[in-house]
Parts: structure tokens; sequence; C-alpha cells
């Protein structure tokens, strides 16, 4: 009978319910698209790193990002990476920021990521146009299909210009984004250089792959204490401080995270102010179920389930329009990611949502004189 | 007097407010209900009628005295022992029938059951029978809204009754009617009150009910100031056809 008349008393009055119901709906649609950005941005920040085929990352000391690499690493420091036991191959990458020209005028910065992918180190993935062996033709770049409006070019054989070399389209990926807004274009190490006037075979990152059976952490140390000036991480802690440095350092984490609590800020204040009229509306029924003999668990046990069918309905709604909204992001520069793990967890905050809004009912309603019942 | 005492109330004290605004609104009451009687409660407005009432079903707690019920003391419970006690012993009917009214008439007194923690099946059996025994058998899906005012009492007393409680406290319960429902529902009562296990006791000002009484005690100014049993009344009850009046009424 609990959920009888919790049912009985939350469709009783259906504009209350309506807006109810509306508040789940707009808290949950809020917190998806603030957290799915998150997420979203997340992958965009660690995809390069995730999609390297390297256990361990040499950079220049104090390295931010995969973006900002910093000063450059020179051949010396390869040669004595590739000297330190357990290593088997030291694979040098090339990422910066460079000015891309469009071939129609003006221009938009890009992000060169300078890599030969028969070392195995890091190649573009997700190729559907061209091929990444392309890359070796001359002047080849290939680029992600969702810039190409922003990089001014429609088909492979478009041609641009970074900085003061030109650059043909030899290929495009789907879904390798940028969390910085800047188009990573892939091309050979060497056209890198050239493109970006850099002196010498030098590097921005060194991939270091290892033998069977090495310990990651007895190489790490052995290549610490070999190369100075340098830092020497393994992927995880990389991923980890660019995700720190693009998500937390720049304040977008923190944004997205405040919009979301400002979601469900919303989202309880809506809920706690309609379950709270509805309880005070239905404060006779209470204190008669109290007169009856009900114990206040009963009653607290009904405030309860009406906050959960409410939860429950504002869920499946507020899911169903945040789908379209994920679904429509899809094609954006700014993806918006929903996983089974965050669908999971805004069911979970909408019921922790919908209970913390019941307590001002259930406070009320704990309060309840049981003799009102003879006062009417 | 010889029949089982379900309900023992001993020299009950009840301050209302605080402060200068201060109320003794009982000023010492002792009353004790037999199963098998229908007890009136009369008095004029503001003799404290209500407040014994409350106090006999529990729901509020006296400032002095004690309430037995079954063997039961209220002494010393809290709110939530204070449920218990009314959960298990007593069925109450109120002026206003107090019915939910976004369930129909099964689920109301379903309800009553449900809240003592009684199977779904039981429950529904236990409630389509307490129904049928006040003539609501054809009555069972319909809302509130749907019943009549002697209707909805009846559901009321369905639903008192239901718990097989072992007093039955009634206030007013034929002030909301008119006369042929009103005597319908005394009717009803008399004949709960015949059971000897339960006793009745209802408050009213409606005289129409007297003839139902086994007992009238009256109060006045907090305290009981006088107690009858009318001779015969049973026996001018069965002089009122109240059964074919009320089904021709409703």
């Amino acid at each position: 009978m609990i959920l009888t008349l919790a049912m009985r008393n939350l469709f009783h009055d259906r504009i209350r319910l309506i807006v109810t119901l509306v508040g789940i709906l707009f808290s949950i649609v809020l917190v998806a698209v603030q957290l799915g950005l998150y997420l979203g941005a997340k992958r965009m920040i660690v995809d390069m790193i995730d999609n390297s085929n390297g256990q361990l990352w040499i950079t220049t000391y104090g390295a931010k990002s995969f973006e900002e690499g910093g000063i450059l690493l020179t051949p010396r420091e390869r040669h004595a990476a590739l000297s330190t036991p357990g290593v088997k191959a030291v694979v040098p990458l090339i990422v910066m920021f460079a000015e891309w020209r469009k071939p129609g005028g003006g221009s938009t910065n890009s992000v060169l990521v300078g890599t030969d992918p028969e070392d195995g180190g890091l190649a573009p993935w997700n190729v559907v146009e061209g091929s990444a062996e392309a890359m070796s033709a001359p002047d080849a770049v290939l680029v992600d299909k969702s810039y190409m409006q922003d990089l001014g070019v429609t088909a492979i054989g478009d041609t641009a210009q970074i900085e003061q070399g030109r650059v043909r389209i030899r290929g495009f990926t789907d879904g390798i984004r940028s969390f910085t807004m800047a188009p990573y274009i892939f091309t050979t190490l060497k056209r890198a250089r050239s493109l970006l006037g850099m002196p010498g075979e030098n590097s921005s990152f060194f991939l270091v792959q290892l033998q069977d059976g090495a310990d990651p952490e007895i190489v790490r140390a052995d290549l610490k204490s070999r190369i100075s000036g340098t830092e020497v991480l393994s992927k995880a802690e990389f991923r980890e401080r660019s995700l720190d440095q693009w998500l937390f350092s720049t304040g977008a984490g923190v944004a997205l995270i405040g919009g979301a609590i400002l979601g469900l800020i919303v989202g309880v204040v809506i809920v706690a102010q309609t379950l709270y009229s509805s309880t005070k509306d239905h404060l006779n029924e209470f204190a008669t179920l109290r007169a009856l003999g009900s114990s206040s668990g009963y009653i607290i046990k009904v405030i309860l389930a009406q906050a959960a069918l409410s939860a429950i309905i504002g869920y499946i709604l507020g899911m169903a329009i945040a789908m379209v909204v994920v679904a429509f992001s899809g094609q954006t520069a700014l993806p918006i990611l929903m996983t089974p793990a965050l669908a999971l967890f805004l069911f979970a905050i909408t019921l922790g949502m919908c209970a913390i809004s019941a307590v001002s009912a259930i406070v009320k309603v704990t309060k309840i004189d049981p003799a009102m019942v003879f006062s009417r | 007097m010889s029949s089982k005492i379900v309900l023992q109330a001993r020299n009950i004290v009840k301050d209302l407010g605080q402060g200068a605004g201060k109320v003794r609104a009982l000023k010492g009451v002792s009353l004790t209900l037999h199963a098998g009687e229908l007890t009136l409660l009369m008095g004029p407005s503001g003799s404290g009628k209500t407040t014994l009432l409350s106090i006999l079903g529990c729901i509020l707690a006296p400032t002095e005295g004690e309430v037995i019920i079954d063997g039961r003391s209220m002494k010393g419970l809290g709110p939530e022992g204070l449920a218990a006690l009314r959960r298990e012993h007593i069925g109450f009917i109120f002026q206003s029938y107090n019915l939910f009214p976004t369930l129909n008439a099964m689920e109301n007194v379903r309800l009553a059951l449900d809240v003592r923690g009684m199977s779904a099946q039981e429950a529904q059996v236990r409630a389509e029978q307490a129904l049928r025994d006040v003539g609501l058998g054809h009555r069972l899906r319909n809302y509130p809204r749907n019943l009549s005012g002697g209707e909805q009492q009846r559901v009321a007393v369905a639903r008192a009754l239901a718990g097989a409680p072992s007093v039955i406290l009634a206030d007013e319960p034929t002030a909301a009617l008119d006369s042929e429902n009103g005597q319908a529902v005394m009717q009803l009562l008399s004949e709960i009150a015949k059971d000897k296990s339960r006793a009745v006791l209802a408050v009213t000002h409606d005289s129409r009910t007297l003839p139902f009484a086994d007992r009238i005690v009256t109060i006045e100014d907090g305290l009981i100031v006088g107690e009858k049993r009318p001779s015969g009344a049973r026996e001018n009850i069965s002089k009122i056809d109240v059964t074919r009046k009320r089904k021709a009424h409703v």
C-alpha cells in the first residue's frame, strides 16, 4: 500500500507532478551534458597518449601536457635512452602548435603531430579516407573529418599551408578530436621538423618501448639517472599530467563539474519544493495515518516512495532528452560522452537528489500532531 | 457490570497550552469501558470531550493519571509506543470520515491493515469482509467522491472494524450526516458494540443517538458529572427499522 499511496499522491495533482518532473528532467539533462562534456574532454585530452605504443614517455623537465612539451629533446638524449638496459626502442615525436593557413584565406591554430607510423610509436587511427601510409607522400598530412570546415578543406588533394610550408590532404581520420580546439595535423617527423623550421633531429617527446620482461620501474630509474634535465613518466602519469593541465589548471574541468553541481542544486530545490508542498497538502491524511497507528517510519517510506517514483520517471525522461543531445553532439568538435557508468551514476544521483529533496517533507511530517484529526 | 473491562482511565488530568495561556482541560477523570457496551460521551462544547477522547485513544498523553487498554498501560510511552498501542487496540471513526480521497473504499480499509503489518492477501480478504459487514459489498471500488456521506462514514466504520480492535472510539460520528444516515451509522455502532470482546465509545452532541446507548456519560468543565444506563435502550432500537431506511436512502 505504501507504493499505491505514494503513486496516488503523486498523480493526484498533475500540475505539481509536471513541475516536479520538469525539475528533475532539467537537472538530469544539465548534469548529463556537463559530465558528458567532462568525459568527452577527458577522452580528447588523453586519446593520443592512450593510442600510443610505449610504456614510458621521456619529456623535457616540466612538460605540461601532450600539446605543451616545452623545449626540445636532442638526439644525444635519444641515444642515451637507447643504450639503457631493457629499452627496445625510443620513438621520437614532434608535437607543437602551428599556424594553419586555409586554402581559401584566413588561418587557424593547429597542433602538428610529427610521427613515423613505421616506428610503431604513434600512428593516426580510425583512418576513414586515404591511409596512414599515405603520410609518406610528398607534402602529405592527415586531418580529422570533424575539422574540415575549420581547416577550410573539403576533400583529399586539397592544399593548405603550415607556417611557411605547403601541405596536401592525403587522408581523413574520424573521431580524433582536440581539447584545445586546435585540430591535430598528422605528418611525418621529417616534414614536421621542416614545416616548423626545427634544427637537426630534435623532438618533443621520446616514446620508450621496453624489451619483454624488462621492469618498467627499474628502466625508468636508470633512464632518469642517465638523462638529466628530462622527466621519465609512465603512460598513466603522463595521462594524469595532461588531464591536470587542461581540466584543472585551466579551470575548464572545474567549470564543467561546477555546472553539474549547479544542475543538481536546481534539481534538489525544485523537487524539495514540490515534495514539501505535496506533503503539506496531504498533511491531514498523514495525520489520519498516524492516528490509525502507523509508525513514523511508515509515513517516511510513503514520502520516500514518492521521491523515488519522481526520480525514476524524471530520470527516464531526462535521459531520453540527454541521449538526443549526446547524439547531436557526436559530430561536433566538443562531443558529449555517455557511458553505461555515467548513466548508472546519473540514476544514483537522481535517487540521491530526490531523497535529499524529501528531507524537508519528512521533517514536516514527523512533527505532525495526530490530534489534528479531531479538529477538521 | 460483570463484562470484561477493556479500557480503564484513572484520574486523568490534562493541561493544554503553556504559561499564562495554560488551561486545565481535564481535572481528574476516571472512566471504564466494558466490552459489549456502546457508551456515549456527552457534554457541552469546551467540556473536554475531545481531549478525553484523544487521551483514551492514545493520541495525547495525559499530564497526570493513567490509561490501561487491554491490560497495557500507556504510561511512559513515547510517540511510537503510543502509535503501536493505537495500532493494536484502537479503531477510530472521525466526524469528517478522514478517508483518503485518492484511494477507493477497499484501499482505504486495506491501508489501516497495511499499517498493522498485515500481508496484502490477508488484508484484502479482511477489508472486503469488513466492507460487506457494513453493507458496502457493492461499493468496494468506489472512491470517496462517489460515495454519499453515510457511505463514507460506513467505510470509516469498516476501516475501524477491520483491525479487530478492542476499543472503537468515534468522534461525533453522526454530526455530518442527515437523520437517516446518522441513525444507520449509530445502528451499525450499536451492532458492533454487541461483540463481547469490544467496547465502543462515541463522543456526541446529537440527542438522536441516545436510543442506541447502553450507557451515557456526561462531562462538564473537565469532570465527569453524570452517568446513566437507559433502561431498555437496546430494545427501543429494535423498533427503529434503520436498516430498511438506510437501504432506501442510500
